[in-house]
Parts: structure tokens; sequence; C-alpha cells
């Protein structure tokens, strides 16, 4: 056994109690609950009237662009994190391979704002 | 014996869930299924101890890259026949694909172990820290590498800025320089009226 994971054993608790407890309250809604079914019951239902259509709508392409953006600087700071703990080791090469890749990144970043990218509206 | 039985029964979830990803109707069910197997590799990422990648994975795959997917799939509004009838006509290349990367796991299994043995030869992870392992050669052996990283980020930014950035017109918005640019004569304008015939 590893002794790493067993810090990591209450998170596996914690999960196999919400997944326990998700299941005791439908399965008791299920159980204890009365069940008689017709089919004006199990028909969809909205204020009165038949649903006009899905629930899903077409999002806005901007919504695209913020997400993607995000995930790029999201990754930026996933590198920098063992580039920190590990500084002491690389020496002035790592540092400045660093560097080179934020001074790359933020290059992208003055294009961005520039474009009005980070602008809503 | 716990240790095994739970990655396999992790194991287990990730291959269940990826059978959901391709089977499910609803394009939105399909990316949950996708959270739910990034969510159970970072587990197995884990079992292997390498606690940084498994955060990473749920860091940059749950909390971005699957909501960009759900994005996508709002965007485009895929029939729900309509990728049914996809998923049939795309089974020979499928297959072709699955079976190709089936003979290389085969062939570095069963011919070329050598490669494996290689690959296998990781740092001893009880006594070093996974981060410090990995920052220590990332930047410094593998620097080409990680700028060529920095490189496709800088495209993938570009990229998508061209693609979907579009210039709405007749959207009001506050220019500052614009603002404070505005002269009094620009704005203000002087009549003088003559007594008992101003309007």
């Amino acid at each position: 056994m590893n002794e790493n994971l067993i810090n990591y054993l209450p998170i596996l608790i914690f999960i196999m109690f919400a997944i326990a407890i998700c299941i005791a309250f439908i399965a008791s809604a299920f159980v204890v609950g009365n069940q008689n079914p017709d089919p004006e019951k199990n028909t969809p239902f909205e204020c009165g009237f038949d649903v006009f259509e899905d629930t899903r709508v077409n999002f806005d392409v901007r919504f695209y662009l913020v997400a993607i953006l995000f995930i790029i600087f999201d990754l930026e700071i996933a590198f920098l994190f063992p580039w920190a703990v590990s500084l002491g080791n690389i020496g002035l090469f790592g540092f400045w391979s660093m560097m080179f890749f934020l001074l790359v990144l933020t290059f992208g970043f003055i294009y961005e704002w520039k474009k009005g990218a980070l602008e809503w509206e | 014996m716990y240790y095994s039985m739970l990655f396999y029964i992790f194991s287990f979830f990730v291959i269940a869930s990826s059978i959901g990803v391709i089977t499910s109707k609803n394009p939105v069910y399909c990316v949950l299924y996708l959270i739910l197997a990034f969510i159970n590799s970072a587990i197995l990422f884990l079992f292997l101890n390498a606690e940084f990648l498994a955060m990473l994975l749920i860091v940059v795959y749950v909390g971005a890259v699957a909501v960009l997917f759900l994005f996508v799939v709002m965007m485009l509004n895929i029939n729900i026949e309509e990728k049914k009838s996809k998923f049939l006509k795309f089974k020979p290349l499928s297959i072709i694909l699955g079976s190709i990367i089936l003979v290389e796991f085969l062939y570095f299994l069963i011919i070329d172990n050598s490669t494996l043995e290689k690959l296998s030869n990781t740092p001893n992870l009880e006594q070093k820290n996974n981060t410090i392992s990995l920052g220590n050669i990332l930047y410094t052996d593998f620097a080409l590498l990680f700028q060529m990283c920095g490189v496709i980020l800088l495209v993938a930014m570009i990229g998508a800025i061209v693609l979907t950035l579009r210039k709405r017109p007749g959207v009001k918005k506050q220019i500052i320089k614009n603002q404070v640019d505005t002269k009094k004569e620009d704005v203000i304008e002087v009549v003088s009226v003559k007594n008992n015939e101003g309007a």
C-alpha cells in the first residue's frame, strides 16, 4: 500500500457517502411515495401548455472565445507551478526558458487586448 | 490488495464512461460522461503517485476543456438523429484507427520491451516530490518542447480571436479618450438671443 494515497482516503469516503446519500434519497422517494402514474401525469408540462421547443438554446460564439482564452492562461499558470518549486535546481537557463515562454504569451496577450477580445461589448 | 482493487474499479469507470461518451444520444450527456472519464483518469494518476498531473488534469481538463466542449456542443446544436447516423458512417475509419493503436500497443508490450523499460525508469517518487521532479527536467532538458508549447498556445489564442471575434455595429460603448478629448466648442453652442425675440 502506498503512503501517499492514504491522504486521499477521506476524499474517497466523502465520495462514497455522497453517492450513498443520493441513492438513498432517490430510492426512498421511489419506495415510500405513492406511485399512480397515468398518461396525463407523464406528459411534459410547462405552465399549462405543451413545451414549444428543446430547453437547449444556441450559445453565442463569444462564450467560446472567453473559454479558450481562459484555457490558454490557465495552462500558462499550470506551467508556472513546477517552475516555481524547482527554480533552485534548474539554474539560470531554466529561469530564462520560462521568461521566454512568458514573453511569447505576453505578445499574444497584448494582441488580444489591442484587438478588443477581452471586452464583452 | 485494496490498492489494486481500487485501481481496477477506477479503470473500469474510465472505460465505462468512455463507452458512454460514444454511445449516449444526447451530446450534452456525452460531455458529462467525458468529465467523468477525466476525473477517473485523474484518480488513476494519483495511483501512479503523479499528484501534480492528477490535479492538473482536474484543473485544466475538467475546469476548462470540458467547459469548452460544452460550449461547442451548445453552439453547434447537433441533431440527435444526425449524430447517430454519422456514428455508423465512420465505423470503418474508426475500426482502422483503433486497430492501428492496438497493434502499436501490442508491439511495445510483446516485441519491443526495452522501450517500455526505458520509459518506466522514473525517479523514485516515494522520496522525491512529483512537482519538483517534473520541474527539474521540463524547463531545461525539454526546453525546446516547452517553448513549442508556448508557440502552440500563442497560435491557439490568435486563431481563436481571428476566427470568432466579430465587431458588432451599433453598440453603444464608452470610449474614454473621446470623452476626455471633447472640447467646449464641440458640445456647447452659445447663441446670443435678442431681447423679446427669443423662442
